[in-house]
């Protein structure tokens, strides 16, 4: 069915469209006025990393047959087409690495964004909708979580249970909730006043009800946004644990783990080695700032000015 | 006020119980700490020794109680691999972690400061989103890369400064920049968001209306107000950072608390590790009920709302 936007009055067409399709206008209108740089970037990133298998030239973990090790990149002297962007101590070709470090990037800081914002946000309306003791523990146990830097948190809880991806994922979950359960928890206290939630406790509804059909959709804009701002330091984080040792083991093809393998040459002057993985996290991390600025001042209009 | 200052005071101390049973019960979880500083070789009744001698063999209640009798008292037990006891250790390395959060606030206050006063008073000109494209891209660019490219560019390249260690002012440059720069970037916003404020406020409006000089109202008038909270983020921030650098640390080789902390993750010198964490939680804990305390004094209305 197409869509003409505007076009809901006009006489041949029932007044009532179908929900979704109005669903799909919004939408349409939203994707109109995203920013587009953003959106490239991360649309990019996102293709790169599901295809990977596909684009990338070579296996990420194996040398490349016939090359050399710490081979420059394609336009120095010395450099090859067969690995563009050279390779590294080993012989494996930096833009393969490259690309399939994308994937390992985005699923670690959407997945970890995922555990933070999910943990976060319903311990935030626990907190703010039960109140008393239970909303006491939840945020003693809170504050006592933000007492750490998130970092050295992280670090540490990584080194004590081991390193893999999916360790890194719920590491970097339970060190991020925080944030959501203390921003959650004051807008459910304001909530929580509103006639609709009182109506809706008096007309008799669970609590369970009242937080799914009624709290749960008024704090999910917030939720959003503070994912949208979580995504790019979860995935600074992972970069940081792996660069450290404690975070994506090798041989797999995180940035992190990248340049922490970079180290010991680039006092020799391979800053091709340093300089790709860097650029590639400050890409998707700048992706997903400028996004969550823009989401932000969609779903928040009072945050506009600042 | 006094029933203010005692009810944070109450809470600062069950944060601090909260988060030193957290750590305790973490470290305790993951691993046995004798079996892995002793040689594969060793017998079962050395080991058994070893876990009396540090006194591991005792239930995790009566460990956790001596623990805190120990911290009370500014011991923080002894450190297995360095065969002294911690709270010497750390004491030894704080001061080049002061000096290095010290530098790396003074770099944040330099940077962000000015850049955002500017753009907060040509709001929405070329000046502006100058400074918001150098806001976006300190929060996008992770720290540890900036200090490897600094690394690359200054001490390879130009070799104008020491890669790693300590000494004098020149080893202290590239740390303290690669550090500061994120904390920069929300220097910036804080400080454009909060002049746009006291800009928008009636006392400003006077002040312009009685016909003084942009300077004047601005220098005099705006600035002095509109800086309260960013000096309060700034000492915030720099307690953070004497705790939170330890990626920077291990990359510039910088003898602080936060190479303290790695070694320590790496040869599961559990002591270490411990107090290293919860001199961190202390820190961080206390800086913010100063500042809750501060703010109470200053503002009346925080002590009757809270």
């Amino acid at each position: 069915m197409a869509i003409y936007p505007g076009s809901t009055v006009s006489g041949d067409r029932p007044l009532a469209r179908p929900k979704a399709a109005g669903r799909l206008v919004a939408v349409l209108k939203a994707a109109r006025e995203a920013p587009l740089l953003a959106v490239v970037l991360l649309g990019g990133l996102v293709l790169v990393a599901i295809f990977a298998d596909v684009i990338a030239p070579h296996d990420p973990t194996l040398p490349v047959k016939g090359a050399n090790v710490f081979d420059p990149p394609l336009w120095m002297e010395g450099g090859s087409s067969v690995t563009p962007l050279g390779t590294d101590f080993l012989g494996r070709d930096i833009l393969s690495r490259l690309i399939h470090g994308a994937r390992v990037s985005l699923i670690v800081g959407l997945m970890g964004t995922l555990v933070a914002g999910g943990l976060g946000t319903a311990l935030g309306i626990l907190a703010g909708y039960l109140g008393g003791w239970v909303d006491q523990i939840i945020m003693r146990v809170t504050d006592a979580w933000l007492a750490l830097p998130a970092i050295v948190f992280a670090i540490f809880l990584a080194a004590m249970i081991g390193p893999s991806m999916w360790n890194i994922v719920v590491i970097l979950g339970s060190v991020y909730w925080t944030r959501y359960a203390r921003v959650i928890r004051g807008e459910v206290l304001t909530l929580r006043e509103r006639d609709f939630v009182k109506l809706a406790e008096i007309a008799g509804a669970s609590r369970f009800r009242v937080i799914k059909r009624h709290i749960l959709p008024n704090v999910m804009n917030t939720a959003t946004v503070l994912a949208s701002l979580t995504v790019g330091v979860v995935i600074i984080a992972e970069a940081s644990l792996s660069f450290l040792g404690v975070g994506v083991p090798p041989p797999q093809p995180a940035w992190g783990l990248m340049l922490s393998e970079a180290r010991p040459t680039l006092m020799a002057g391979q800053w091709w080695l340093t300089v790709f993985p860097g650029l590639c996290i400050l890409l998707i991390v700048l992706a997903t700032q400028l996004f969550g600025d823009w989401l932000r001042v969609r779903l928040d209009p009072q945050t506009r000015n600042l | 006020m006094m029933s203010f200052i005692l009810r944070r005071l109450l809470y600062s101390v069950v944060t601090l119980l909260i988060l030193s049973m957290t750590i305790f019960l973490i470290v305790r979880l993951t691993g046995d700490p004798v079996a892995l500083m002793a040689e594969a070789s060793a017998r079962p009744e050395d080991l058994e020794r070893i876990r009396h001698q540090w006194g591991l063999d005792r239930s995790w209640p009566a460990q956790y109680v001596t623990f805190m009798e120990n911290v009370v008292k500014g011991e923080l037990g002894r450190s297995f691999n360095y065969r002294m006891p911690v709270s010497e250790l750390y004491f030894q390395r704080l001061p080049n972690s002061l000096t290095l959060g010290i530098a790396a606030t003074l770099i944040s206050l330099l940077i962000g400061v000015p850049a955002g006063i500017i753009s907060a008073v040509k709001v929405n000109t070329w000046w502006d989103n100058v400074a918001k494209g150098v806001a976006l891209l300190g929060l996008s660019i992770p720290g540890f890369w900036l200090g490897l490219v600094l690394i690359l560019v200054f001490s390879v390249w130009l070799r104008w400064l020491p890669t790693s260690g300590a000494g004098d002012w020149r080893h202290v440059v590239m740390p303290a920049l690669a550090l500061g720069w994120y904390f920069a970037a929300s220097m910036l916003r804080l400080t454009r968001s909060s002049m746009l404020e006291v800009l928008g406020s009636e006392y400003i409006k006077l002040a312009r209306l009685k016909g003084l000089p942009d300077i004047v109202v601005i220098a005099m008038h705006a600035f002095k107000n509109a800086l309260i909270p960013v000096f309060t983020l700034a000492g915030v921030n720099m307690v953070v950072m004497v705790n939170a650098a330890v990626i920077i640390e291990v990359i510039f080789a910088w003898p602080g608390i936060g190479r303290l902390l790695f070694e320590g993750i790496f040869q599961r010198d559990f002591p270490l590790v411990q107090g290293v964490v919860i001199m961190a939680g202390f820190m961080i804990v206390g800086i913010n009920l100063v500042v809750d305390i501060l703010y109470a004094l200053i503002d009346p209305r925080i002590r009757l709302t809270s």
